[in-house]
């Protein structure tokens, strides 16, 4: 594992902004809300300091501001914590970005319980849920570095409000550069008969590390990573489900509202399968070293080895 | 201000009045204090101020305007239709099931709206990041936005307001309608904000304090917007909430209520009145 590169997708974030404005997208600007450190649009900021603009801790008028630039023709990517940009700003997303459909794009970091230390205040796990609520609203969450970057760039291209979940953890880079992400396309990691693992974010990788464990106990899962969970891949879920029977999410959201419930919607209406969801069951996190907590919330891939095993029997 | 255009500006505040009248009436529901008391401006920006070309909405280097106070699209709806937008006889479908006028502006629906507003405290934000932009791509585009007084307890305006200071966007220029009324009663009792002056001036604004329903004020005031460099501009309108309508000026109850057939045909009648006697003079 020595030679795994480890990349948190907030990083990711800022580098594609980066990388996006020297490949010539003039429309782009960036905004954040005095968080430019951590959201690492302080990378772009560097590059590009004029097109950057500070909101100040506002992220109320700065999603509204967002949706008044883009009414000028330019592409803004709104940057803050989830908590903030989905959370507390979400009537703004929803009145003046959403219902006008305006092209803006919130770049939303620091999401699920690997926030760490900071503890529940700044743990989202409900974002998914507000987000996808919103008519229109596309909601991408990447796995890692490689599909990060290329969601970044995606939004940026695509016209319509659009909502990116970033994570403050380093986490591995499973994809290699020749991958290609599509808005609203899945992404089948590993075909298998027994089982569907249905996973996003950083919570992908440690599916494929629990699909090779199962396999090694002769158990074959299918590893699917829905980086969009809305537009859902609807066509993709539901051959895999109609394939194995049987299907397990995986986020680092509540199961209240997120990918979950978005594939149990799907399944229940086109091909009714039985679930297992694995995420934050109705609880606030609290403090602590990222990668304990997601061992103690279950989201590792232990836990979901543990509950496909089980499923499967 | 010269007397011919004061005569003008009369005439299409009272044409406007008679909108928002049959608007609301044809709503049966619908915001007729607030828009009553903001016509004034209403006329004065579409009719002698704002660069805009109601054949082209979309014009990228018009003028904007972001009705902050989205509950008063009735008023601008109707200087709209008056400008040629979009026919005046459509006012009456506003709020209906059918029709494109819905009850906020809606910039996807309605020829010649810039902002879909209508949650309070929003509209004034999308306005200064327009600001922002014109600024950014250098482009002269001036663009005023409404507030109301009571919509400033909102505490996202005062985001707004200083994003507008730090960025120096002399080509914000901002007005508040100060009726003194909002829903629950006067703006004093509810939740006051005065004073607002001392406020904006110490958000970083330029401020002026008119008789908004009173054209004269009104040039002086989009004068100094004008001749204000390397900070915004706020104007604070004081104005008569129902203005125009014996029955409806400073009455509370008038904020949120479409007239009946009777009170429509006495609303009319003194807006008639009052159009004749301009056409006469």
């Amino acid at each position: 594992m020595a030679d795994v590169k480890m990349i948190a997708t907030r990083e990711s974030y800022g580098n594609a902004l980066k990388e996006l404005a020297a490949d010539g997208a003039d429309k782009l600007v960036v905004l954040d809300a005095d968080l430019s450190a951590a959201t690492k649009t302080g990378i772009f900021k560097k590059a590009y300091p004029e097109r950057h603009i500070n909101c100040g801790i506002a992220e109320a008028n700065m999603m509204c501001v967002a949706a008044g630039l883009s009414t000028m023709g330019l592409v803004p990517f709104a940057s803050s914590f989830a908590m903030f940009a989905a959370g507390r700003a979400f009537e703004q997303v929803r009145n003046t970005i959403g219902y006008p459909h305006l092209n803006v794009k919130i770049g939303a970091t620091h999401a699920g319980i690997s926030v760490g230390e900071d503890g529940a205040s700044h743990q989202c796990c409900e974002d998914f849920a507000l987000m996808r609520a919103i008519p229109g609203m596309v909601v991408i969450c990447p796995a890692d570095d490689v599909e990060a970057r290329q969601a970044v760039k995606a939004a940026y291209h695509y016209n319509g409000p659009v909502y990116l979940r970033f994570g403050r953890l380093a986490v591995p880079v499973f994809h290699d550069e020749s991958y290609k992400f599509e808005i609203g396309k899945g992404e089948v990691i590993r075909e298998g008969n027994d089982v569907t693992i249905i996973a996003n974010g950083l919570l992908v990788n440690e599916a494929i590390e629990a699909g090779k464990a199962l396999e090694a106990k002769g158990i074959g899962a299918e590893i699917i990573n829905i980086a969009t969970i809305k537009p859902l891949d609807e066509e993709l879920i539901i051959a895999s489900a109609k394939k194995t029977g049987k299907v397990i999410t995986v986020e680092e959201h509540s199961v209240i509202g997120g990918l979950g419930e978005a594939v149990c919607s799907c399944l229940s209406e086109n091909c009714p399968t039985p679930v297992k969801r694995i995420g934050v069951y109705d609880e606030f996190g609290h403090s602590g070293p990222a990668l304990d907590l997601l061992k103690q919330f279950g989201l590792s891939a232990e836990n979901i080895e543990r509950v496909a095993t089980e499923f499967v029997k | 201000m010269n007397n011919e255009t004061k005569k003008m500006l009369s005439v299409y505040a009272t044409k406007i009045r008679m909108g928002i009248i049959e608007s609301t009436h044809g709503a049966k529901a619908g915001h007729p204090g607030g828009s009553l008391s903001s016509a004034d401006l209403f006329a004065y920006l579409y009719f002698n101020e704002m660069r805009v070309d109601p054949k082209n909405p979309k014009a990228e280097d018009r003028d904007r305007f972001v009705l902050s106070k989205g509950h008063c699209a009735p008023g601008l709806y109707s200087a709209l239709a008056l400008k040629g937008y979009f026919p005046v006889e459509d006012l009456p479908t506003l709020r209906h099931i059918d029709s494109y006028l819905q009850g906020h502006p809606n910039m996807n629906t309605v020829p010649g709206i810039d902002m879909s507003t209508g949650s309070l405290g929003q509209g004034i934000s999308a306005a200064v990041g327009m600001a922002k932009g014109a600024k950014y791509l250098g482009k002269d585009i001036n663009v005023y936005s409404l507030l109301g007084d009571g919509e400033i307890e909102e505490g996202q305006v005062w985001e707004a307001m200083m994003f507008a200071a730090q960025y120096e966007l002399d080509n914000l220029c901002v007005f508040i309608d100060s009726n003194g009324l909002q829903i629950d009663g006067a703006c004093e009792e509810v939740m006051s904000a005065e004073p607002i002056d001392e406020k904006l001036r110490a958000f970083g604004f330029e401020v002026m304090t008119i008789n908004g329903n009173n054209f004269d004020e009104l040039e002086k005031a989009f004068e100094a917007f004008h001749n204000t460099k390397g900070k915004p501009f706020g104007c604070i309108m004081k104005t008569v909430k129902g203005k125009g309508v014996s029955y409806m000026e400073n009455a509370v109850d008038w904020h949120g209520k479409a007239p009946n057939d009777e009170e429509f045909e006495i609303a009319m009648a003194e807006l008639r009145a009052k159009l004749a006697e301009l056409e006469e003079a």
